[in-house]
Parts: structure tokens; C-alpha cells; sequence
């Protein structure tokens, strides 16, 4: 937890109550990191090469979410209870991904077939399509 | 303390001011959302080669462009932040006008880009991708409009010196719609 103190000045009244973060980091130099891997989630993938890709472009972004959550939002001076709070929200989007993705994904399973996307893999169109 | 101020403005029984953890609150629900678009198309994405085919239409410097705009007006967010802390309403109003000035950049953009998607016939029923497309970059222009209603009448009483914590929650907000554009930029542009 960060040194408090208390919040706007010109009126005690506005928020008697400390805040958690009491500095700010220089806001433009953070700026122009996000512009730089910006500069590199776009040129990366021009080369074609599928894991270049993807550390550029996915890996990048989660980078760059994480400078703006940490240094924009204030994430890392917000309360314990809110980095888990977060935490949680995307732990069901994982398990979300994990329970539906067999159903999207694989064409059989374990006592499970989906007709419509064997027909697509014998050539008869492909269910992305409408 | 005013009594004319409500009082889940000011208590700190969570240890942080009440409006900052509703904000955080409505965050975490809107993680649910979004995460549930995305994670839905990378299960489509992953799976249907088609997806490429309609991927490849996308302009990527467009992508790239809104999100040169969207994390120029995050700057300006957090700067009128900072402001707001030091206690100068007017300097954090302005900076508030500058996000709007982005996020309606952001807006305009987005139209020409969808107006150009649907006059070669791309629409929310055409593919599974441009059902995607459109809902989830639809989703998130409405979350930049709302941002923006919000912060121009959050900016009208910082301008007076009033509410200046509202600017911090509004920003907040506005960051959380940034980061979200950082994950569907590489999603709809970029992966062909």
C-alpha cells in the first residue's frame, strides 16, 4: 500500500477520506511506451511469420493492457481486494472458454457428434458461413 | 462533512472510496461481457478457416489509427485526473474535453469504417465474423459514447471546482473502454 494522503485540496469536504495512491508516474513516458508497442503490434505481423504474430500482436496487447491498468487505472495502488476482484472476473472467462470451447471446436466427442460440422470438413461449405 | 452529500460518496468501509469500487465493480461485470465476446470468436476464430477470408477485409491502419486516438484521449484522461487531485477543476475540465475530442474522433472513424463495410454488403448477418465484428466493435462504440455523455457532464462541474473525484471514476472507466480496444484491435485487425 502506497503512502496516503488526502485527496483534493481546495476542499477537505470533498473526500474526507485517504486515497491509496499518492504520486503520479510520468504519465507521457508511459504514453510513449504504448505508442512504441503499438508501432510493434503492427509491424510485427508483417512478416508473415505466424509466432512473430502473435507474441507481437496478443502478446503486445496484454503488455499494453497491463501498463494501463497499472499506471492509468492505478491498479497496483487500489486495494488488494480489487486485483482479485479482477482476477476472478477473468478466471470465468477462462472457464467459460474452457467449458464451451469443445462444443465450438471439435466436431465429435465422447458420446457427441455435430453433423453440420462434418459436412463442412467433406466440402459441403463451411459452417463459419451463414 | 456537507449533508447534503450522499453518504456512498464518502464512506470507506471497503478502504477506498465507495464510487471508485462501484466503478471497479461495474469493470468487473464488463470483463464478464467483453470476455465472453472474445473468448467466444478466438473459439471461432480458431476453428473456422473462414474467418480469415472475412478477417482479411478489415483495414488494419484503421484499427491502428483508433487506437493511436483511443490511448492519446487515455493520456488526457488521466492527466485531468492529476489535475483534479491538484485541486485545478478547470485544467482537469479541459482535459476531460480533450478525451471527448478523442473518443468522438474515435466515433466518426469507426462510422466511415462501417459505412464502408456495409455498402460492400459486410453486415451483422453476412458471416459469423461480421456478426462478431459488428457486435463486439458495435459494444464497444456504444461503452465510448456513453464514456464520452458521462465525461462532458462530469467535465461541467469540474470546471466550478466541484466533484473533482468524479474525474479519477470517469477516468477509470474511460481506460477500461482503452484496454478493451487493445484486445479487439489485434482480434478483428491484425490476426489474418
Amino acid at each position: 500500500m502506497a503512502t496516503q494522503h488526502a485527496h483534493a485540496p481546495h476542499d477537505p469536504d470533498d473526500h474526507p477520506m485517504p486515497v491509496e495512491h499518492s504520486h503520479h508516474p510520468n504519465y507521457v513516458r508511459i504514453y510513449v511506451i504504448l505508442l512504441v508497442l503499438l508501432g510493434v503490434s503492427i509491424i510485427g505481423p508483417e512478416f508473415g511469420i505466424r509466432w512473430v504474430t502473435l507474441v507481437t500482436a496478443f502478446g503486445i496487447a496484454i503488455w499494453k493492457a497491463y501498463l494501463v491498468a497499472k499506471n492509468f487505472m492505478h491498479l497496483s495502488f487500489a486495494p488488494r481486494f480489487i486485483g482479485y476482484l479482477v482476477a476472478t472476473t477473468l478466471l470465468f472467462m477462462v472457464l467459460f472458454f474452457a467449458a464451451v470451447s469443445p462444443d465450438v471446436m471439435k466436431a465429435e466427442g465422447t458420446r457427441w457428434e455435430k453433423p453440420i460440422r462434418q459436412q463442412a470438413a467433406a466440402g459441403h461449405g463451411d459452417a463459419g458461413h451463414h | 462533512m456537507s449533508s447534503a452529500r450522499p453518504i456512498a460518496t464518502t464512506r470507506t468501509a471497503a478502504g477506498m472510496p465507495t464510487g471508485r469500487l462501484a466503478v471497479w465493480w461495474v469493470i468487473a461485470s464488463e470483463i464478464v461481457i467483453f470476455g465472453g465476446i472474445i473468448a467466444s470468436y478466438i473459439m471461432f476464430r480458431l476453428s473456422h478457416e473462414s474467418f480469415a477470408v472475412d478477417a482479411a477485409s478489415t483495414k488494419m491502419w484503421i484499427g491502428a489509427v483508433n487506437t493511436f486516438v483511443l490511448l492519446t484521449s487515455s493520456l488526457f484522461a488521466v492527466l485531468g485526473h492529476k489535475a483534479a487531485e491538484e485541486g485545478n477543476g478547470q485544467k482537469a475540465a479541459n482535459m476531460l474535453y480533450l478525451t471527448c475530442a478523442g473518443g468522438l474522433i474515435f466515433l466518426v472513424i469507426k462510422a466511415f469504417e462501417w459505412n464502408d463495410k456495409i455498402s460492400h454488403g459486410h453486415t451483422l448477418s453476412s458471416s459469423t465474423f461480421f456478426s462478431f465484428y459488428f457486435t463486439a466493435a458495435g459494444l464497444h462504440a456504444l461503452h465510448v459514447l456513453a464514456g464520452v455523455i458521462i465525461m462532458l457532464i462530469v467535465a461541467q462541474t469540474a470546471k466550478r471546482n466541484l466533484e473533482l473525484h468524479r474525474v479519477e471514476l470517469i477516468g477509470i472507466y474511460w481506460h477500461f473502454v482503452d484496454v478493451v480496444w487493445i484486445f479487439l484491435f489485434p482480434l478483428l485487425y491484425i490476426a489474418k
